[in-house]
């Protein structure tokens, strides 16, 4: 039987598209962030194009049927970064985008972390580690069902501390789980610091290698060249992929880039309006949820 | 027994005074300036952060200028399991570990470690566990520690302590730096009403009867929702006559029987108020104390079984009527049924 077509990879999303969608995930990551007085602006804006390239150009998924069995998963095991997610999948249609400026509160659907029960969320995450093993339980599953469904799972470099982690991948590599992709965000910083001083990683990718892995490792904010890891991962049969992805958190705010002290801190108005502007440049970037809080920014709303 | 039994007798703050935001704390400020006076006269104590230093404030050992201090502080990293596993390796080797993280991820993530590495042994490890109850406030749900003293009071040789507002935390930790065996201290996350001074008395093991009332309704308590339960038994008291006890369960392992039980001997009710789930909780600790010997009718107050939602802390308070309007609608609820 032949299945239907899915409207999520889409053509029409070049990189250039992209690139300027970026701009606007950004605005709306942080307006998002600072309505809610909290969140976590570094970790969300250093998978910016993370994400975007895997929502727009890879995953196989249809915003209009959120529970479609044959679609593709993502695991968003750094489930502090959903604000950039939740963006992503507002803009796609799963849920109003008007949501995006009750996230955190009361009554809203964005919880502060993802929830199983947000139209497009795949799995509840928000305690690091845990990510791994449920895209290889989802993997399995499509391989007993003989589904050709690919899992994603994005993971924090700091939560790799997490020995689950570990033990997930050794699942992944033992039960040759070539449709896990495992992307590591390597913005090389935690809460407490460098991750390197906190509790060292590397060798990072030599640790995945022996683990069972085929290991990528690719600039974390060039589309071309996640696409390379991407179709790379794809390609690669017979045992797991992990793709360690080169970034900095805070990407893409000059003030935020790689400061530990923006892992899970909300801009106030002023950071906000210089935010905006810098990642806008002399583009002309619009969403409802900016025209939201920045016209209530200026309206001095709050 | 004798019962210390009003506000003056426990040192209290008026609640007009514990209403007023200028006098209100948050638990790991008083903390961290605890462990830190704590680490300056003891050196054979150690603190232990899994990335979570500055929020738990284990920062202030870590940050501290005398490198004799600053040199007892371990991040590990994000790993909880390995966070009590090496707390428990310093405590085998005769050190007083102060092991810190949230109190979700230290009773949930790390409960194997906490059962077989410190309360079979029955080491002296000190849990901090701050961010107790839905007050952790917009992480939401995954962040809430609302099974934590559940899961905490079956372990054997387990002492549960909970901590009623931020100037209490530093009694609370030069009363349990020798206890024998594991002490777990529950901390809330967020400025709260402050409602004991330095002369509230605070022992290790003891209930205390912040209220005492006429022979209806007694209020079991613990923790943040001390405050809000007195309020509400002024509010019950003037506006229906009913005139509860309030007794503030400081300690919910071991457990006071005896304060529980004379209490209970005084009133027709009771009720257990608490920022956790009403299984297993303080409900659950008082229900199974009172049942064989002086049972009493008792309401339950707390979370209903529900993962609840993100929010500001006090919005949370409200929604899942835990603060004063709340518990007073809650306990006429239940005393009309
Ligand atoms: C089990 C668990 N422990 C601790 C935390 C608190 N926490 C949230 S984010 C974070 C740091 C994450 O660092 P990293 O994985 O590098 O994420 P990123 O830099 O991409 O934000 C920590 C410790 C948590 N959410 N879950
Ligand atoms: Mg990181």
């Amino acid at each position: 039987m032949k299945t239907k077509a899915f409207p999520y990879p889409a053509v029409k999303y070049d990189d250039a598209a992209l690139e300027k969608l970026a701009r606007r995930l950004r605005c709306d990551t942080l307006c998002m962030i600072h309505q809610a007085s909290s969140g976590h602006p570094g970790g969300s804006l250093s998978s910016v194009e993370i994400l975007s390239t895997l929502y727009y150009q890879y995953l196989r998924h249809d915003p209009a049927n959120p529970e479609r069995t044959d679609r593709d998963r993502f695991v968003l095991s750094k489930g502090h970064a959903c604000p950039i997610l939740y963006a992503i999948l507002a803009e796609q249609g799963y849920f109003p985008e008007e949501e995006l400026c009750h996230l955190r509160r009361v009554g809203g659907l964005l919880q502060g972390h993802p929830s199983l029960h947000i139209p497009g969320i795949d799995a509840s995450t928000g305690s690091l580690g845990q990510g791994l093993s449920l895209a290889n339980g989802v993997a399995l599953a499509a391989k007993l069902d003989g589904s050709d469904l690919h899992t994603w799972c994005l993971l924090g470099d700091g939560e790799l501390q997490e020995g689950q982690v570990w033990e997930a991948a050794m699942t992944s590599a033992h039960y040759k789980l070539d449709n896990v992709t495992a992307i590591v965000d390597r913005n090389g910083l935690q809460i407490d610091g460098k991750t390197e001083k906190v509790m060292a990683l590397e060798p990072l990718a030599e640790k995945w290698l022996s683990f069972g892995f085929h290991v990528i490792e690719c600039d974390g904010h060039s589309f071309s060249d996640l696409r390379r890891a991407y179709d790379e991962a794809l390609a690669t049969k017979g045992k797991p992929s992990c793709i360690i992805a080169n970034t900095h958190k805070g990407h893409g705010v000059s003030f935020m880039t790689d400061q530990a002290g923006w892992h899970g801190k909300s801009p106030s108005v002023e950071q906000l309006q210089a935010a905006v502007t810098e990642i806008c440049g002399d583009k002309k970037i619009e969403s409802s949820c900016m025209k939201t809080v920045l016209g209530e920014v200026k309206g001095g709303g709050r | 027994m004798a019962l210390n039994s009003t506000v003056k007798e426990m040192r209290l703050l008026s609640l007009t005074d514990a209403a007023n935001r200028e006098n209100w704390q948050a638990c790991k400020v008083t903390y961290g300036a605890a462990l830190l006076k704590l680490a300056t006269e003891r050196p054979e104590v150690v603190a232990l952060d899994a990335d979570l230093a500055n929020s738990t404030q284990s920062s202030r050992i870590r940050d501290a200028k005398d490198e004799s201090i600053s040199r007892r502080f371990f991040d590990v990293g994000i790993s909880e399991q390995d966070l009590v596993g090496t707390g428990a390796g310093l405590a085998l080797a005769g050190k007083i570990p102060y092991v810190n993280s949230f109190g979700v991820f230290l009773s949930g993530r790390a409960w194997g470690q906490i059962r077989v590495s410190v309360c079979y042994p029955n080491l002296p490890v000190r849990f901090g566990g701050s961010y107790g109850g839905i007050t952790v406030g917009p992480d939401g749900p995954t962040h809430f520690a609302i099974s934590d003293i559940a899961i905490l009071r079956s372990l054997p040789n387990m002492t549960l302590v909970s901590a009623t507002d931020g100037a209490q935390v530093p009694k609370i930790i030069e009363a349990t730096v020798d206890y024998p065996g594991p002490v777990y201290i529950r901390m809330g996350r967020v400025p709260l009403p402050v409602v004991t001074t330095a002369e509230t008395p605070f022992e290790t093991g003891r209930a205390y009867v912040y209220r005492k009332g006429g022979g209806e309704l007694v209020l079991y308590t613990t923790g943040h929702s001390v405050y809000d339960t007195l309020e509400a038994a002024e509010i019950l008291a003037t506006e229906d006559g009913i005139d509860p006890w309030v007794v503030n369960v400081n300690t919910i392992k071991p457990l006071d029987v005896d304060t529980i039980a004379t209490v209970a001997k005084q009133v027709k009710r009771g009720c257990v108020v608490e920022e956790h789930n009403i299984y297993g909780g303080l409900g659950g600790a008082v229900a199974e104390a009172l049942a064989g010997s002086h049972p009493l009718p008792l309401g339950f107050i707390g979370i209903e079984d529900e993962f609840c939602e993100s929010g500001e802390p006090m919005e949370l308070l409200r929604e899942y009527k835990l603060d004063a309007p709340g518990i007073v609608e809650r306990v006429r609820g239940y005393l009309s049924k």
